[in-house]
């Protein structure tokens, strides 16, 4: 029974039609004279702008993640890279983008678009080497450059951040900004550039500010919903358009929040997950909504993209606030792109799985949650990193903690109805009563 | 002399424990090759590499989840059962996130008092990579001399060097008799000798590894070697595994003798040296372990392994490799399909087997055996 007034999001549709128009600029990038890009999503993205504003991208977590929701065809590539010899462990959005080159096929239809150049950043096992071997797949003449942001925790995590550390990923921007005028033949713009990061910066900020609108009870948006919101931050964060639209969906969201329009109108209790879901299999927020339980959103959610700042004396997340000012060149701009992406949540735990707990914490207090529900996620070990930690650090601090294994990119790895099991036990556990019929 | 390096390999804490004690000298555990030893020799604290038991356990379930690596629950294992409870430090270069997770386990529930996380660059093949690294060794030099209580100076350092050059070098020559036919040392036994380095001081492991050199001069082992196998992999201290295969030939028709391998236990560890040319001595470590043999997870964008793979087999003119993955190691997994490729476009046959340091070794022999079979149906053939 609906306590709380809903309505779908006005931006709905419009966020639909950027994620399409994103894919087929990219398929058709080079009928316009366009590059093709390829890297991780949290590649710097902003420094290839420099080339010209017929830069396309795909990114290769969203991309895994497109597959994946395509059952069928997710399974058809995971055989292709299993047949190739790659083994099933690993990262099944890599194994879906690998599989994808291997079959030709593009999930959003037609063979797979051959890219010019691969442009990315390492900090999990995985990031330089998913890329290293899809270029190689691909006929091994498509340059790679690679910018390694492994370059330690941002404060409070460590007592600073030290400039020799931002200096690092700065320089390797700026070595790779003569790299790509090398392999593309064309001339750098720093005008663009300087544009492009600001963008960057934009998407980012505004992506948090509208997550932290979710605090209000009952919750304007839904984990469910916030996939298709955050993803445009994973596509291209320096993509004016997008920038626009978190503005655009910022300024929705506060209407909602003013008007208590709730996502989940049963809203009766709040729980938060960790990391990626199932993606074949997001009907699990359904079911978590049908006991009257609605998912406020995770790190993951919250800052995959989105920039924050850890307050260890308040337990806080806060977003990060814009610099003050624009960067008025190539080198300003360089670093500070590099201190803003240093500082991301979703970095922090590749240090400790303890700087992600506090995170982790602070988002179920602040954001009053119930429960926690972790999915402990075969196919990645960047964001499974330290998980079984975060796990007893959370239970340490006297939150509600319930766990499920599967795979976000696998389906073979996940089994529905034993998840929902586990859902019923711990949602009766927080005094939710098991939905009639 | 060479018994002493498998003694050393069984008793490494009662070696360690006894070694504190009689010198005084604090100890700090190590997880990863990417530790720079010279930096730690330089303050006198001895660094030890902390490696697994190869025994199931069951203590590291609610601290790692298991689509983690054997290895890095077996080496955490260690430390929840107390086995390292003398340790007065623990330290890792910044390697794969499997090990980390050992290291940032240990370090929230065996806390030895003094850990450090070392920044290691990832991008090795950058040339931002040395001076950023040179800065992060300020930093845990800095760290290094509040454990040790003194000051580390450019002579401390390079005398650190000059220690693991030295134990660098006698290793690699004592790998030189592996090139011969009929090795006078068997993979076995070398690997018992780079283990042992791992847990002693250098220059105590130094004089017997001299004396063993100049023993194998004259050494001959009555034994017939078989195929000659290279093993590339991860962390691969497999002994039980080597000794399996390499006494195959005394029950079986086929035998082989492993006479090189491309892991980070042996050759990836110890295969270069600091260059002493270098004025700056923490430029010059620093220089050492981003250009030294890499790991997979560091070996991007180009793959530089595979022509290094390709010179050891051929300088060690091997019959065959034995590729092996430590379930469940990312890094790896990346690359094997292309080193089985590269390898066999080069002539090398290779076999595949995919390990788990606590499972039993026993089913590989038979597997083991049948690849050597087909190494020998190739030279009927032809």
């Amino acid at each position: 029974m609906a306590r709380y007034p809903t309505e779908p999001l006005k931006c709905w549709a419009k966020a639909k039609e950027l994620r399409d128009g994103f894919y087929r600029d990219f398929e058709q990038a080079h009928d316009k004279g366009g590059i093709r890009c390829i890297g991780s999503a949290w590649a710097l993205d902003a420094v290839t702008m420099g080339l010209g504003g017929d830069v396309y991208w795909v990114t290769g977590e969203p991309y895994g993640a497109s597959c994946a929701y395509n059952r069928s065809l997710s399974a058809e590539f995971m055989t292709a890279a299993e047949n190739f010899g790659f083994s099933r462990d690993l990262c099944s959005y890599m194994r879906n983008y690998w599989g994808s080159i291997i079959s030709n096929k593009y999930p959003f239809g037609g063979p797979f678009p051959k890219v010019d150049f691969a442009y990315t950043q390492h900090i999990c096992c995985s990031h330089a080497k998913w890329y290293q071997n899809a270029c190689e797949l691909e006929g091994s003449d498509i340059p790679l450059y690679v910018i390694d942001v492994g370059a330690g925790a941002y404060p409070p995590f460590e007592p600073e951040m030290y400039e020799h550390r931002v200096r690092y990923v700065a320089d390797q921007m700026l070595d790779s900004i003569e790299w790509m005028e090398k392999v593309t033949g064309r001339t750098y713009n720093d005008e663009l550039f300087l544009e492009a990061c600001w963008n960057d910066m934009r998407t980012t900020h505004t992506w948090a500010k509208v997550c932290m609108l979710n605090r209000a009870v009952p919750a304007p948006l839904d984990e469910k919903s916030i996939y298709s919101l955050y993803v445009l931050g994973t596509l291209q964060k320096s993509r004016g358009e997008f920038a626009d639209f978190y503005e655009e969906l910022l300024e929705e969201v506060e209407g909602r929040v003013e008007r208590g329009i709730a996502a989940v109108g049963n809203e009766q209790a709040r729980v938060m997950t960790d990391a990626q879901p199932p993606w074949g299999f997001l009907k699990i927020y359904r079911y978590l909504e049908a006991w009257g339980a609605v998912s406020i959103g995770s790190l993951y959610t919250f800052g995959l993209e989105g920039m924050w700042l850890y307050d260890e004396g308040e337990n806080d997340l806060r977003p990060r606030p814009m610099p003050t000012e624009r960067p008025r060149s190539r080198e300003e701009a360089c670093m500070m792109l590099a201190d803003w992406h240093l500082s991301k949540p979703e970095y922090q735990h590749f240090y400790s799985p303890e700087y992600k707990t506090k995170m982790m914490d602070a988002i179920a207090k602040r954001w009053m949650c119930d429960g926690i529900i972790m999915h402990y996620n075969r196919g990645c070990e960047g964001l499974s990193v330290g998980i079984a930690e975060n796990r007893l650090g959370l239970l340490k601090r006297g939150n509600k903690v319930m766990t499920y294994e599967g795979n976000m990119g696998d389906e073979r790895e996940f089994d529905l109805t034993a998840t929902e099991t586990r859902f019923d036990i711990f949602l009766e556990g927080l005094g939710l009563k098991r939905p009639e019929g | 002399m060479i018994e002493k390096f498998q003694e050393w390999y069984a008793n490494r804490h009662e070696y360690q424990r006894e070694y504190k004690e009689r010198t005084g000298n604090k100890i700090v555990g190590y997880f990863c090759t990417y530790t720079p030893e010279e930096i730690f020799y330089a303050a006198d604290v001895l660094p030890v590499r902390i490696l697994g038991s190869h025994e199931p356990q069951d203590v590291t379930e609610p601290h790692i989840f298991s689509m983690f690596c054997p290895f890095c629950r077996d080496v955490l294992a260690q430390g929840l059962k107390g086995k390292y409870d003398y340790l007065d430090g623990i330290t890792i270069g910044q390697s794969c996130l499997h090990l980390r997770q050992t290291f940032t386990s240990w370090e929230l529930h065996r806390n030895p008092g003094w850990s450090y996380f070392l920044h290691m660059p990832n991008h090795v093949q950058s040339k931002r990579a040395i001076p950023f690294l040179v800065e992060e060794y300020r930093l845990l030099i800095k760290k290094i001399e509040e454990l040790a209580g003194k000051e580390i100076t450019d002579d401390d350092l390079r005398q650190g060097i000059d220690i693991m050059n030295k134990v660098r070098r006698v290793m690699k020559e004592i790998y030189e008799f592996r090139k011969k036919d009929n090795p006078p040392i068997t993979g076995t036994e070398a690997m018992y000798m780079t283990c042992a380095q791992f847990f002693t001081d250098a220059r105590e492991f130094l004089p017997v590894a001299e004396e063993v050199k100049r023993g194998l001069t004259a050494r001959r082992l009555d034994r017939d070697q078989g195929k000659r196998i290279m093993l590339i992999g991860s962390e691969n201290d497999d002994i039980e595994y080597i000794n399996m295969i390499e006494t195959l030939g005394e029950r079986e028709s086929v035998g082989c003798t492993v006479v090189v391998e491309e892991h980070c236990t042996t050759t990836r560890y110890f295969w270069d040296e600091v260059d002493t040319d270098i004025d700056d001595p923490l430029r010059a470590i620093a220089e050492r372990y981003v250009l030294r043999t890499p790991c997979p997870s560091k070996d991007w964008p180009k793959r530089s392994r595979l022509q290094r793979i390709l010179k050891l087999a051929k300088d060690f003119r091997v019959d065959g490799a034995i590729i092996i993955q430590q379930k469940f190691c990312d890094p790896h997994e990346a690359d094997i399909p292309f080193i089985r490729r590269f390898l066999e476009d080069n002539g090398i046959p290779t076999y595949f087997l995919e390990f788990d340091v606590t499972v039993a070794a026993g089913p590989f022999a038979i597997r083991t055996e049948a690849f050597l079979e087909t190494l020998e149906a190739e030279e009927d053939l032809f």
